[in-house]
């Protein structure tokens, strides 16, 4: 690992973190409506994920898909204008906050439905078997998500078939408001793995070296036909779930000590031990990341909203 | 072309067929489709002729069968789903509903975003099967945009289009009767399409417009024989496509005929009959000379006792009946 490609893992941190402030803000400015689910304190996981993959590999993502969009490629313009609901968004407006995708790089969509991405990504590993590609799909989904029926039909199937498969569990440790402890009755979520006769393994997902290194031998084996990882990786999500959350069931000192362990501020730490980071570079990085973001909100603030007359296009192929 | 007689099950057999052999991105997914054939025997002999990474049998988990399918499809394969009942449906329709026809519209129209996507099920009473296994759910999906549905009533119409429905590049809804399987009729021996947009004279009259699918086509076949006897000519019209309906064939025969009577298999409430009825009230209010009828299985669960199922489910006589309330 070179000392570059670190360094834009943390841009790529920075950018999800600022992003996501940006959004929070142009929310109350009411430039984007209904409602955001926030990855603020789950940058390393989008970003270690998606650096362990190879052009071709798919991902599909969740309601609070910001930050995977980000990691896999989507601009920060075509997403920014997306979430504002014009035309030049990725998804032309049509899409909004849990519904944008790019096929072209490979982002199969962030999903409304809970779970709802588990079959898309296990049936997308399907095909890519099936015509033999050497390509992977990793299929993110929250701690919320484990309880619902297509996850452990999907996760049986993929066992089964030794579909190319990764599956990246963002525990968070709250379905919305519903803490894990009240949501499965075993300690870890990893564990279920077993059932489904593929690997199981549980990390720290605010690591983003642990999050690459551990994916990359997820996806190597799935690229080399040995099926399936279920990846449970800890971490904490620092807003609320969304907009209306007023976060009564978490204390503030709980907060507190995980904002303590801050992916990006652990990650820069460990590049400053490591000399593999200079001030100069760091504030160069949040520089471009200032910029970049400024640039996303004057395309998407020129941009136009998506014309009436299109109303009824695009319903068929 | 060359013609013979096959049945329903075999026009279907064929389709797939073919479809596999000239697409090798068909793709046949289902429960027990392999070794036993399908629940209806539909599918036997094609994991023998194509191998299991054709035809996949699955685990019972419709909800993931079809979603995965909809993943397949989105990188290229083109999946042909069979769920065994139409009653089992009900556990894929977040699939559908939120995902499958969904997506194209929502991710802004692209071209590169396709669901080529086939659920072919069984639908339909008849067969003393009880609640569960002898529904016919397509009202609920009728009112889904962004998918086709088909529901041929003869072996003809049930091969061209199901061989449209895997070539097109759009989620469908394929239906098939289960007392329809055993039925034969003609069909010739070249490749054909019917297109899936279409509906269907099957015989023509100017007294009356009866619109049926599945199959009440064969009642209202039979429902028109005897009225002939009493002068009464009827214009039986299989529906044939469910979405998007023939609009067109429908009003044009309204037009000539002034009265219309709606057959479907599903319960009455919020039916194809109500829509139908409800559009041509609106739209062609001038055409009708009598009040627009529908014939439809009685809002109940559809009991297992002989006598009660028959009487649950539309027949000659709910038709003749209805016919009368207007002549």
């Amino acid at each position: 690992m070179g000392k570059e490609i670190f360094l834009k893992w943390l841009r790529q941190m920075y950018l999800i973190r600022h992003f996501e402030e940006t959004v929070e803000r142009l929310f109350e400015e009411n430039h984007i409506w209904g409602t955001t689910h926030l990855y603020i304190g789950q940058e390393a996981i989008a970003v270690g994920v998606c650096e362990a993959l190879k052009q071709g590999d798919l991902i599909t993502s969740t309601h609070r898909g910001h930050g995977h969009a980000i990691a896999k490629g989507v601009s920060s313009k075509a997403l920014l204008a997306e979430l504002m609901g014009r035309e030049t968004g990725c998804c032309r407006g049509r899409g909004g906050t849990q519904h944008l995708a790019d096929f072209k790089i490979g982002f199969l969509g962030t999903n409304g439905i809970t779970g709802g991405g588990i079959p898309i990504a296990t049936g997308a590993a399907l095909g890519l078997k099936l015509q033999r590609k050497e390509n992977v799909v990793v299929c993110f989904f929250g701690d919320g998500a484990v309880n619902q029926g297509v996850f452990h039909e999907s996760l049986n199937m993929a066992g089964l078939w030794k579909l190319p498969v990764v599956y990246v569990c963002e525990n968070n440790f709250y379905a919305m408001s519903l803490p894990i402890k009240k949501a499965i009755p075993v300690s870890d979520i990893y564990l279920r793995a077993k059932s489904y006769g593929i690997e199981g393994i549980k990390i720290d997902g605010n690591n983003i070296l642990e999050v690459f290194y551990n994916t990359k031998k997820a996806v190597e084996r799935a690229r080399a036909g040995g099926g399936a990882t279920l990846i449970e990786a800890i971490t904490y999500r620092w807003r609320g779930h969304s907009r209306s959350d007023q976060r009564v069931y978490r204390t503030s000192a709980e907060e507190k000590n995980w904002e303590a362990r801050c992916p990006i501020f652990m990650f820069t730490r460990y590049l400053y031990q490591n000399k593999l980071i200079t001030p100069e570079e760091e504030k160069k990085i949040k520089e471009s990341v200032e910029k970049e973001i400024i640039e996303a909100i004057d395309f998407s603030l020129s941009s136009p909203f998506p014309s009436v007359d299109t109303l009824k296009e695009g319903l068929f192929s | 072309m060359k013609k013979r007689k096959i049945s329903y099950k075999q026009a279907i057999y064929e389709a797939l067929r073919e479809a596999l052999i000239e697409d090798k991105k068909v793709v046949l997914i289902g429960e027990d489709i392999g070794v036993y054939g399908g629940a209806f025997g539909v599918t036997k002999g094609l994991l023998e002729e194509f191998g299991d990474e054709r035809i996949i049998d699955t685990p019972i988990s419709e909800a993931s069968i079809v979603g995965l399918a909809l993943g397949a499809s989105l990188v290229g394969i083109k999946p042909v789903v069979e769920i065994m009942f139409m009653d089992f449906i009900t556990l894929c329709i977040d699939q559908i509903l939120n995902h499958i026809t969904k997506l194209k519209y929502i991710y802004g129209g692209k071209d590169e975003v396709t669901v080529p996507l086939v659920i072919r099920t069984p639908a339909g009473a008849g067969r003393r099967y009880g609640a569960s296994h002898s529904q016919n759910l397509e009202k609920l999906f009728m009112g889904m945009p962004g998918l086709k549905i088909v529901a041929p009533s003869t072996p003809f119409t049930a091969k061209g289009l199901l061989k449209a429905a895997i070539a097109d590049p759009n989620p469908v809804l394929f239906i098939e009767g289960k007392l329809l399987y055993s039925k034969t009729g003609e069909v010739p021996e070249g490749k054909y399409f019917i297109p899936i947009k279409e509906g269907r004279i099957v015989q023509e009259g100017q007294d009356l417009t009866i619109l049926s699918y599945l199959h009440t086509v064969a009642l209202a076949i039979e429902a028109a024989s005897i009225l002939e006897k009493d002068g009464i000519k009827v214009e039986v019209i299989d529906l044939q496509t469910l979405s998007p309906l023939p609009w067109e064939l429908i009003k044009a025969s309204l037009h000539k005929t002034k009265k219309i009577i709606v057959v479907e298999e599903g319960t009455l409430t919020c039916g194809i009959g109500a829509e139908i009825c409800a559009r041509l009230t609106s739209e062609c209010f001038w055409d009708l000379d009598a009040p627009p009828q529908r014939v439809a299985t009685e809002d109940l669960p559809i009991p297992y006792s002989p006598p009660l199922e028959d009487a649950a489910v539309p027949s000659l006589e709910k038709i003749l009946l209805a016919v009368e309330k207007i002549f």
